[in-house]
């Protein structure tokens, strides 16, 4: 059963740059063509950078892997260009349930408002989002994915790296102006770098199981704690495509990891939880998990990103869903940099922005770990306490912690101007924006993140003054129609109101009314070109 | 129940929770016990009013009356 089937298999072939006599020299070389790989060759790819992309595998295999992905991760594989095959393929849900024995304790919304593009999330096997991507990846002319091209050794040099690569036909060099290394939690560049991987260790065990069946559990998360069919422990039961559910079920810290994994040992407990026996396995492991990350995401011209970087536990679905927004923070980064459009030290900023998110991450799924799986006599009691209490208050209620699921971080950011004016509504500085359902020029509806796509936009709603200047305006009531004033709401937006936009549709400086010098400045400021940033 | 609030009160519950298994990390059950002892006493004397010391030691008793979660 944990012979990783291949489903989709791809063939290796040789490319011209195994023939040169010195290694060919490309401005970007991705490693890792996991979920967080592809997406940053293909950002990159999409904003003209051409990229290869390398992998030492040939098949995207099944296992139990990434299955939630969170509405900012979707709004950013909408970007590009695989958001629909997910949604279509996958399962919409927004709403968890937490039990404790037979009883309800809560109910959790996470997308209690219409008027997003995406939903709060969707549950979909990580083979699948990797083929879409696979897909999209094909067809982009400047991006070139290399399978079982291994990479054995690493030479830094103080404007690029020599990469020497195995392939079946024997090895061969590239040059890189950089290197993305999205090689996983086991990276092979992080071992070649001699790079620090620290953190905390949890005992407890986990059985993961992928059942099939056809149940009439509605598409919501269900979270047990102490459930009658599995005692003292905790469980999980989420829909994933294809009437295959996942199971989690926490085993505790003595657990036998290779007795639990047979079947006479998994068949009784799923029974037990189900109530019957009409299903069929497709996966079963029984597995650990640590919350670590590296001191530091660049090392010089290697760049980290995804799990290589950092590794949570997987309570809130924060693995695959930082991962990809590493990606995208880096992505738009490296392609000014590489066009000259923005000083070196802008990737410093990456460091610095998806090293809180990964603090941020690690905080909430160590938490999440601690209120699951105490560790101490004294660790149950307070867990077991805010259990009973949340049945009578709602502060214990709040505490009830069964995964904080993910979030896109808020980044407090050089690259953000702050804010000298008073605002309201859900738009936040350094954060992503809010999306809003909008009519373009031609009252064809359009979202709001759609018609910013990856362009640093300045967005303005007129007071009678011509618009400010900029490479890329949009003239809200124009260029597009806040037809139900939701863009209005959400942003706080009256007359004169300008926002600057990132390329990665975060929020990087507003104004009630703008200056044209200070458009600019927080512009250059956005670039990593104010003075005295980072 | 008037004077006792039991709506909450952290902006991070989460953290306020972690700060509690932070202390007791490394204690052995005694200690433990010993430290949550010291806890509510200064807690109550922080909260400093009888009336919603008599309640929150109410909503304790009745929280632990209901059928106890099996440990384990």
């Amino acid at each position: 059963m944990n012979t990783r089937k291949a489903l989709y298999q791809f063939g290796y072939r040789r490319c011209p740059d195994q023939d040169r006599p010195s290694p060919a020299h490309h401005p970007v070389v991705v490693v890792g063509a996991g979920p967080v790989g592809l997406c940053t060759a293909i950002d990159l790819a999409q904003r003209g950078v051409p990229v290869a992309l390398l992998d030492d595998a040939d098949r995207i295999g099944e296992g139990s892997r990434g299955i939630c992905y969170a509405k900012r991760t979707l709004e950013i594989l909408d970007r590009l260009g695989v958001a629909q095959a997910c949604l279509a393929k996958g399962v919409t849900w927004k709403v968890g349930k937490v039990f404790q024995r037979h009883d309800l304790l809560y109910a959790f919304d996470l997308l209690p408002e219409d008027g997003h593009k995406m939903p709060a999330f969707i549950n979909l096997q990580q083979y699948y989002l990797e083929h879409a991507l696979v897909e999209r990846a094909a067809e982009l002319p400047n991006l070139e994915l290399r399978w079982r091209n291994k990479v054995s050794g690493l030479t830094r040099r103080n404007d690029g790296v020599t990469l020497s690569i195995e392939t079946p036909e024997g090895p061969y060099d590239l040059d890189a102006d950089w290197v993305v290394a999205a090689d996983g939690a086991r990276s092979g560049l992080r071992g070649i770098l001699g790079l620090a991987f620290q953190g905390e260790v949890f005992e407890d065990r986990f059985l993961i199981a992928d059942v099939k069946m056809q149940g009439d559990f509605p598409t919501e998360r269900w979270f047990w704690f102490d459930p009658p069919f599995h005692e003292g422990r905790s469980a999980l039961l989420h829909k994933q495509p294809d009437d295959v559910w996942r199971i989690d079920l926490q085993l505790g810290p003595d657990a036998d990891a290779k007795a639990e994994q047979s079947p006479e040992r998994v068949l009784p407990r799923l029974r037990q939880m189900l109530g019957h026996d009409d299903f069929s396995l497709e996966w079963v492991s029984v597995y650990t998990f640590q919350c670590r990350r590296l001191e530091r995401f660049v090392h010089g011209r290697v760049v980290f990103a995804g799990d290589s970087a950092h590794q949570v536990s997987p309570f809130g679905a924060r693995g695959a869903n930082s991962g990809i927004q590493d990606a995208e923070n880096l992505a738009w980064k490296l392609a000014l940099v590489l066009k000259g459009e923005a000083p070196e030290r802008l990737i410093d900023t990456y460091d610095l922005e998806r090293s809180a998110a990964a603090d941020e991450n690690i905080g909430h799924s160590t938490r999440s770990t601690d209120f699951i799986a105490p560790r101490s006599a004294q660790e149950l009691r307070f867990r077991n306490a805010a259990l009973a209490l949340a049945r009578h208050t709602p502060f214990a209620k709040r505490m009830v912690n069964s995964g904080r699921l993910s979030m896109p971080s808020t980044y407090e950011s050089p690259l953000s101007t702050p804010d000298q004016d008073v605002w309201a509504g859900s738009a936040r500085l350094g954060a992503p924006l809010p999306d809003a359902p909008m009519r373009d020029r031609h009252g064809r509806q359009v979202w709001l993140l759609e018609a910013l796509g990856d362009r640093e936009t300045v967005l303005h709603v007129p007071n009678g003054a011509p618009p400010p200047p900029g490479p890329r305006t949009l003239v809200v009531g124009e260029d597009l129609i806040d037809e139900n004033g939701l863009f209005a709401q959400r942003f706080d937006s009256r007359p004169g109101s300008t926002y600057l936009v990132r390329p990665d549709q975060h929020l990087a400086a507003r104004w009630r009314h703008p200056h044209a010098s200070a458009i600019e400045s927080a512009s250059r400021r956005l670039h990593g070109r104010e003075e005295g940033h980072a | 129940m008037t004077a006792l609030l039991t709506e909450s009160r952290f902006p991070d519950p989460d953290r306020a929770y972690r700060a509690l298994i932070e202390a007791h990390r490394g204690l052995s059950d005694e200690e433990s016990a010993a430290l949550n002892s010291h806890l509510v006493l200064i807690l109550a004397n922080h909260i400093g009013d009888q009336a919603v010391l008599q309640e929150a030691i109410a909503l304790a008793k009745q929280s632990m009356a209901q059928p106890e979660a099996v440990s384990g």
